[in-house]
């Protein structure tokens, strides 16, 4: 607690104590009234004098001054009690938000504590502690055990495994090694790094980052700005209904001190004050609660239509699939699996296409490079080697059309890896991109989230991206695009039929226009490519498809927090404000209603900052 | 221009949405948004000199929230 919080609490006790001690005393008249002036005055002064110099800067339906008009309006009719109890609960309500909207910002301020103090440059042999600012691009820094790494760079010397728990939300260490690339905000935990810096720290990622989550306040949600202009017209209805209440009865039926009384009921309840603080705070826990698992938006309109999503459209490569190549199935004749493989692998052993790559890891044992002869590159074609002495080829259909082999076609999609050996068909490796591991779970999770409509947009054949379709539950998916042609396709999306809104998820690499395009920007992988961090609206610090679905969880959850908090405070109002009209409800009723509402949309709010595992 | 600007002691949700609403109002601001959860003013205007300007917004919304400060 604040200071100002603990002066608050004080005179909320000191008064309650006092309100207790002159219900109590037997003093009647103008002693009785004098007693309660007391608790009044020490915690209602604070109101009485904001509203009196609100009203001089001409700012009338504040919330100081309808509670100060409405106490005043008790005492003036004999409900001193009542005056006090007001005042009294009023503060409480106040204490209460504060505390709550400072323990909000403290955890998301916690939750963001990324960013690095200080760097440790290498200056003239000597290690200076400098502000991160002052590192030049190329500068030579070390980072220590338990250190932030303050700026993206390449580790020069020294091995460790760094956490990106801040970054991603993934508690698994990612392990380094001198020529790999560093990024800021990740904590080492274990080695000595030496890092070479590539980028200033204002382009850093860390620096990005908290860019990022600093502006996202700025774009607002269409439900907080609603809401903003319902409060701004709902005080002032209210207070003339108070009035109306107060003159307009009394004539016809008499009673003025009763009505008197209704009206200031009317005017307790007229504070928006729930309303106008749940939303924000909502979506404010929303946002944080996202960053926390690695998924940052840039903004609560982002996370409205987040929400309101109808059709993901997905780029393949890098997205859904891995984009790295693997051997997904061997298929020898007359040859073992192992001796297929081994003889691909001897013969692609120098080469380092990403074909080569894979195969050489399936086949995961060291290559005796002695049995190796004479080896031919054919572009377009593949490899002629020569093994044990035999002659040895390795490649496509065309390569066995040019050697005029025959070779078994493949039901399989992918890229088909022909293997003779001295003209002979020895059979034939399948090598295809392998889909993420949670890729499937993602599209049944989106589906679950009531997403209607899944598409998959890919460059690649036909073949492939059906298969990769049919593997995964997509709903539709388009082969065979050039990168032009995406946005063709989420434009033709964008004007079809739909009800809700369209995400877009890429790795931000060079689909930028596409994510501009559609109504939700989804960029995956963003770690270390700020390009992505800048196009998309929404950022996936990882390459995890099922964060999508995790998104759009979060946003749903947040909204319906949001909704509840609004329906909850407008029922109860409405309902105090109709009680009160008819006097069936007082000014204690009154009070503890609308405070009450108030202290449970913010707790209710608080909530969205925590998002259960599933 | 868009310029970023830290309130302190900004108190209540409702004034900062009456202030946001009156330094959209004045001219040369493009857009303004107040966040009273972060405690933040953001002021987006066609020129590139705000010292003016601010100096309107701080006047501003001293009326509409005394204790609130804007750091310019």
């Amino acid at each position: 607690m604040s200071t100002g919080e603990k002066k608050s609490l004080v005179r909320i006790s000191v008064s309650a104590a006092l309100l207790i001690v002159c219900a109590l005393l037997p003093v009647r008249g103008v002693w009785h009234f004098l007693c309660f002036l007391v608790p009044y005055g020490i915690i209602g002064w604070r109101v009485l004098w904001k509203a009196a110099r609100n009203i001089a800067h001409g700012q009338v339906f504040d919330e100081n001054f309808l509670m100060a008009l409405a106490t005043v309006g008790a005492l003036a009719i004999g409900q001193y009690p009542e005056a006090v109890f007001v005042m009294l609960f009023y503060e409480v309500g106040e204490l209460f938000e504060k505390i709550a909207v400072g323990k909000s910002r403290a955890s998301i301020s916690a939750l963001m504590d990324i960013r690095p103090d200080y760097a440790n440059l290498e200056r003239g042999g000597q290690l200076e502690k400098v502000d991160p600012d002052e590192v030049a691009v190329g500068g030579v820094i070390v980072v220590k055990p338990g250190e932030k790494v303050p700026i993206d760079g390449v580790v020069l010397e020294g091995a460790s495994s760094l956490n990106t728990m801040a970054l991603t939300g993934e508690s698994l260490p990612r392990d380094v090694a001198p020529g790999d690339a560093v990024i800021s905000g990740c904590v080492n935990l274990s080695g000595l790094l030496r890092v070479r810096t590539t980028k200033t720290f204002g382009e850093s990622t860390v620096a990005k980052i908290l860019d990022l989550v600093e502006n996202s306040a700025a774009n607002k949600a269409k439900t907080e700005n609603y809401i903003t202009r319902f409060a701004a017209w709902y005080t002032p209805v209210v207070v003339i209904g108070a009035v109306l209440l107060a003159l307009v009865p009394p004539l016809f039926v008499g009673g003025w001190a009763k009505w008197i009384g209704r009206a200031l009921t009317f005017l307790v309840i007229s504070c928006p004050c729930a309303l106008v603080i749940s939303v924000p705070l909502s979506f404010f826990g929303g946002i944080g609660g996202a960053s926390r698992r690695g998924i940052l938006i840039k903004g609560a309109n982002y996370l409205e239509a987040l929400a309101n999503t109808d059709t993901v459209v997905f780029d393949k490569t890098g997205t859904l699939t891995k984009g790295t190549f693997q051997v997904t199935a061997v298929h020898p004749e007359a040859v073992s699996e192992r001796e297929l493989l081994e003889l691909a692998a001897l013969a692609e052993c120098y080469s380092s296409h990403p074909i080569s790559v894979s195969l050489k890891k399936a086949y995961a044992e060291e290559i005796d490079r002695s049995r190796l002869g004479k080896i031919e590159e054919l572009s377009g074609h593949g490899i002629r080697a020569s093994v044990d002495g035999k002659n040895v080829l390795v490649g496509n259909q065309k390569l066995m059309d040019a050697e005029h082999i025959a070779y078994k076609p493949c039901e399989l999609t992918g890229t088909i890896v022909h293997v003779a050996q001295e003209g002979v068909y020895m059979g034939h490796i399948v090598i295809s991109d392998e889909v993420k591991d949670d890729a499937a779970e993602t599209i049944r999770a989106l589906k679950a989230e009531g997403v209607r409509r899944t598409v998959m947009l890919t460059g690649d054949r036909r073949e492939v991206g059906e298969a990769v379709a049919k593997q995964l539950g997509l709903d539709e998916f388009r082969a065979e695009l050039l990168p032009a042609d995406k946005v063709a396709c989420v434009e033709e999306l964008l004007n079809g039929e739909r009800t809700g809104k369209l995400a877009f998820v890429g790795d931000g690499i060079n689909d930028a226009p596409v994510l501009s395009r559609a109504d939700i920007g989804i960029a995956m992988g963003a770690l270390g490519s700020d390009a992505a961090i800048e196009a998309a609206d929404v950022v996936l610090m990882d390459d995890k498809p099922s964060k999508i679905a995790l998104a759009i969880r979060i946003s749903r959850r947040t909204l319906r927090i949001v909704k509840e908090n609004i329906a909850f405070a407008l029922a109860v109002k409405f309902l105090v404000l109709i009680l009160g009209a008819l006097g069936l409800a007082n000014m204690w009723e009154a009070v503890f209603a609308d405070v009450g509402v108030m202290v449970l949309a913010v707790l209710n709010a608080t909530r969205a900052l925590h998002i259960a595992e599933k | 221009m868009k310029k970023t600007y830290r309130l302190e002691d900004l108190d209540c949700a409702n004034c900062a949405a009456k202030m946001e609403a009156a330094v959209a109002k004045l001219d040369g601001v493009k857009s303004c948004s107040v966040s009273y959860m972060t405690q933040k003013m953001v002021v987006e205007t066609e020129s590139d000199d705000q010292t003016e300007l601010m100096r309107q917004v701080q006047k501003l919304c001293r009326r509409i929230e005394p204790d609130c400060v804007i750091r310019v």
